[in-house]
């Protein structure tokens, strides 16, 4: 069964104790989109995401329409065991269950990828921001998911290191995967995504394709707010 | 003062000499708390991380719980052990009372606790940092426990060490339940007990000094281990 | 490096570990073929030093080892209530009795006595040395000098609380001015009273033993009514029919013989005769 839609959420809400995460949100992701989620901090952005991976409780209806296909989330700061890189994809491979005679291959094949295969042995928690993430996406990849989750993959990364992550996610797009990203970075989405999603205060205000999200800057835009976001950023993020 | 310097020279003699009984007391003392440990950890690591995964009406009771017996005093450990395995007792037919294994059995109960509170507090923690994360990759609630328990594994060493430490140097359970037999039940505490109580308290220290020597070399070895650990298990902060 | 495969080799060294650690705590039972008794007995008969004297004379007569286990007095007839012990040998004459008339014990024999002395600084401020034990404690009471009790239902403490009540003091808690009662054994009585310079009761054996002195004497002794008689029972078989009775009546056997007795006899320290057996034949 290979339907077009992945997954799709009709009027879910959710909420930590007094506070309204995510209100009445509906969202489809569809095979081989790359969706970029934007908007401020607090808006949601990293709920929604949890959300789609199945992380948190919710009220509404989330469907996932195509059951084998598998989901890898790449959080903001990746946790990694104590130890070495290349043990921690062994160990992501293990719980994909992975059979034990692919895993040696898959795990240095992951690792050459992404382009740390000399760090194979190196403590993982003595590897730098850049290298930190890219060992992430190099355990995620390792793993040959059909949906790969972002939650800000270069928010906290140097330029060439935010260059040499958007290249390993161009690729993985084109290899086919789908994926779903927030970003606070405008001109990354615009680089990268086929569709962008705006989120204020809980809700999605606006959710285009990507050229038709950017063009409506120039001109009259549906939505004030979504404005607003965009032309009080761009002065400053579109790089 | 003099009483110290005697008692050290009297220490360095004893473990010269290597006499008999004093190489049999030491043998006994880390066979029972070592045992105790080992099926201490079993216990208390499990159970540990099993607390700090899992979520049920009475968590917050049995972990209110936990941490009060970690105030078991030793010597009602042993009064209770006593009582289970007395003849008289419901365990009387097992035939253990007065024996090693009664040791064993009272040491590991005091050791449990310790190691189980610990190990909660450790992979809570550590949970709390990496669950997600585990969780997303696949692993379910006892996977992600275990695996912490990896993640950890110096600061679990540090919890066995501290078990063992509490094991060997108790001196109230064993001395109840084991009865300080000469020769089969009589370890180095309640050895020390028993010159105190003869008022031989030179002899009585010395042999404090030598149960600390040993612990003192076993510490050391472990040390000399995972210093050589230097492999791609050992991690970074 | 395989993670899979690590913690297998982790988790087979535990098992193995585990399983030899097992085996060494628990080899003792395994020599329940051996013949062994569990003689319950008390703290101050070992602190006297007499079984390393004796029992190695009974294991060359019969083969059998005698597991001492030494606790207070009080202690000892319970473990003999509970069938913990094969038998008791112990120094009270009155709870002994009883122990054997209320059934738990098959008989009572004399084996041997030794003396309670009582001990103080040698400087003697209550003024209490002589030969009359009642006289002493009378005179102790009077003065206010401090006195440790063992307060442990022990024999030894039995008899202390007896010459107190011949001395007219029923009970010296709160009524003696100096009267400390530390629930310890001999050992640690002497010990405080050797640090605070009080007086105490002890039995000869374990002061002839105690390496504590300071400045602690003798100072009352020969007291016919400070002779301590021990006495041995074997537990009986049909309250606890686990016991091993057979063993238990060869030690109480032996030592009541003529060679049993030479033993008692024969145990000396710095040459002075501790023990007198006094078996009836």
């Amino acid at each position: 069964m290979n339907s077009a839609t992945l997954l799709r959420l009709t009027d879910v809400s959710v909420h930590f104790g007094p506070v309204r995460a995510l209100r009445h949100v509906g969202l489809q992701v569809n095979r081989g989109d790359f969706v970029a989620l934007i908007g401020a901090n607090g808006s949601g952005k990293t709920t929604l995401l949890r959300l789609l991976h199945g992380l948190v409780a919710f009220d509404g209806s989330r469907e996932v329409l195509d059951a084998t296909a598998t989901q890898v989330m790449v959080f903001q700061r990746p946790f990694m065991l104590r130890l070495s890189a290349i043990n921690n994809l062994h160990v992501a491979l293990w719980l994909a269950r992975v059979p034990s005679a692919e895993r040696a291959a898959r795990a240095a094949q992951a690792l050459q990828r992404v382009g740390l295969a000399e760090l194979r042995d190196r403590p993982a928690r003595a590897l730098s921001g850049g290298e930190l993430q890219r060992l992430a996406l190099a355990r995620a990849w390792a793993v040959r998911p059909q949906i790969l989750f972002l939650d800000e993959p270069t928010a906290s990364l140097d330029p060439s290191a935010k260059k040499e992550v958007e290249a390993l996610l161009a690729g993985f797009a084109a290899e086919g995967m789908t994926l779903v990203m927030s970003t606070h970075n405008l001109g990354q989405a615009k680089r990268l995504a086929t569709r962008v999603v705006y989120l204020d205060q809980g809700t999605v205000r606006v959710d285009l394709p990507t050229d038709r999200f950017f063009s409506k800057v120039a001109g009259a835009s549906s939505d004030a707010r979504a404005d607003l976001f965009l032309k009080g950023a761009l002065t400053w993020t579109l790089e | 003062m003099n009483d110290f310097a005697q008692s050290f020279a009297t220490a360095l003699d004893l473990i010269t000499a290597a006499d008999a009984v004093l190489v049999h007391t030491v043998a006994l003392s880390l066979g029972v708390s070592g045992a105790a440990c080992l099926f201490g950890a079993g216990f208390g690591l499990l159970g540990g991380a099993w607390l700090a995964v899992a979520r049920f009406p009475g968590h917050r009771a049995l972990v209110t719980l936990l941490n009060t017996l970690l105030a078991l005093p030793s010597v009602v450990v042993g009064l209770v052990v006593y009582l289970l395995l007395s003849r008289s007792g419901p365990l009387g037919s097992w035939g253990i009372l007065f024996t090693p294994s009664a040791m064993v059995i009272a040491q590991t109960i005091l050791v449990v606790p310790l190691v189980a509170a610990l190990t909660r507090q450790l992979v809570g923690d550590s949970l709390r940092d990496g669950g997600d994360q585990l969780r997303s990759m696949g692993a379910g609630a006892l996977t992600c426990a275990l695996l912490m328990l990896l993640h950890d594994r110096w600061a679990v060493l540090t919890v066995l060490l501290t078990a063992f430490g509490r094991a060997i140097a108790e001196v109230g359970a064993v001395m109840i339940v084991g009865g300080n037999i000469a020769g089969v039940t009589r370890v180095m505490t309640t050895s020390i007990a028993l010159e105190t109580s003869k008022g031989d308290l030179a002899l009585a220290l010395a042999l404090g000094i030598v149960l600390l020597g040993v612990v003192g070399v076993i510490n050391m070895l472990i040390g000399v281990a995972q210093r050589g650990r230097g492999s791609a298990l050992a991690g970074a902060r | 490096m395989d993670i899979g495969m690590n913690l297998r080799t982790v988790s087979r060294r535990a098992a193995v570990g585990l399983g030899l650690a097992g085996l060494l705590a628990l080899t003792a039972p395994a020599h329940a073929q051996e013949r062994f008794i569990v003689m319950a007995s008390t703290t101050s008969t070992e602190q006297s030093g007499l079984f390393p004297h004796l029992l190695p004379a009974f294991k060359a007569a019969t083969g059998i080892d005698v597991r001492v286990v030494a606790v207070g007095t009080g202690q000892a007839l319970d473990m003999g209530r509970r069938g913990d012990a094969d038998l008791l040998f112990v120094h009270d004459k009155t709870a002994e009795d009883k122990f054997v008339a209320d059934g738990f014990g098959l008989k009572r024999s004399d084996v041997m006595y030794n003396d309670f002395v009582l001990i103080g600084p040698a400087t003697d401020p209550a003024g209490v040395k002589g030969k009359d034990i009642t006289a002493a404690l009378a005179k102790l009471g009077a003065s206010g000098a401090g006195f440790i009790s063992r307060g442990d239902k022990s024999g030894t403490h039995a008899a202390e609380l007896r010459y107190w009540k011949a001395a007219g003091v029923d009970t010296p808690v709160g009524k003696v001015a100096g009267y400390k009662e530390c629930g310890c054994g001999m050992g640690p009585a002497l010990n405080i009273a050797s640090s605070s310079d009080a007086y105490v009761l002890a039995d000869r054996g374990t002061w002839l033993s105690f390496k504590n002195r300071a400045k602690l004497a003798v100072l009352v002794e020969g007291d016919t009514r400070l002779f301590n008689q021990y006495g041995v029972i074997v537990v009986n078989p049909a309250r606890h029919p686990h016991t091993k009775t057979a063993l238990a009546q060869a030690f109480a056997d032996w030592i009541v013989s003529a060679p049993g007795q030479a033993t008692v006899a024969s145990y000396k320290i710095g040459g002075e005769q501790l023990f007198f057996a006094n078996a009836k034949p």
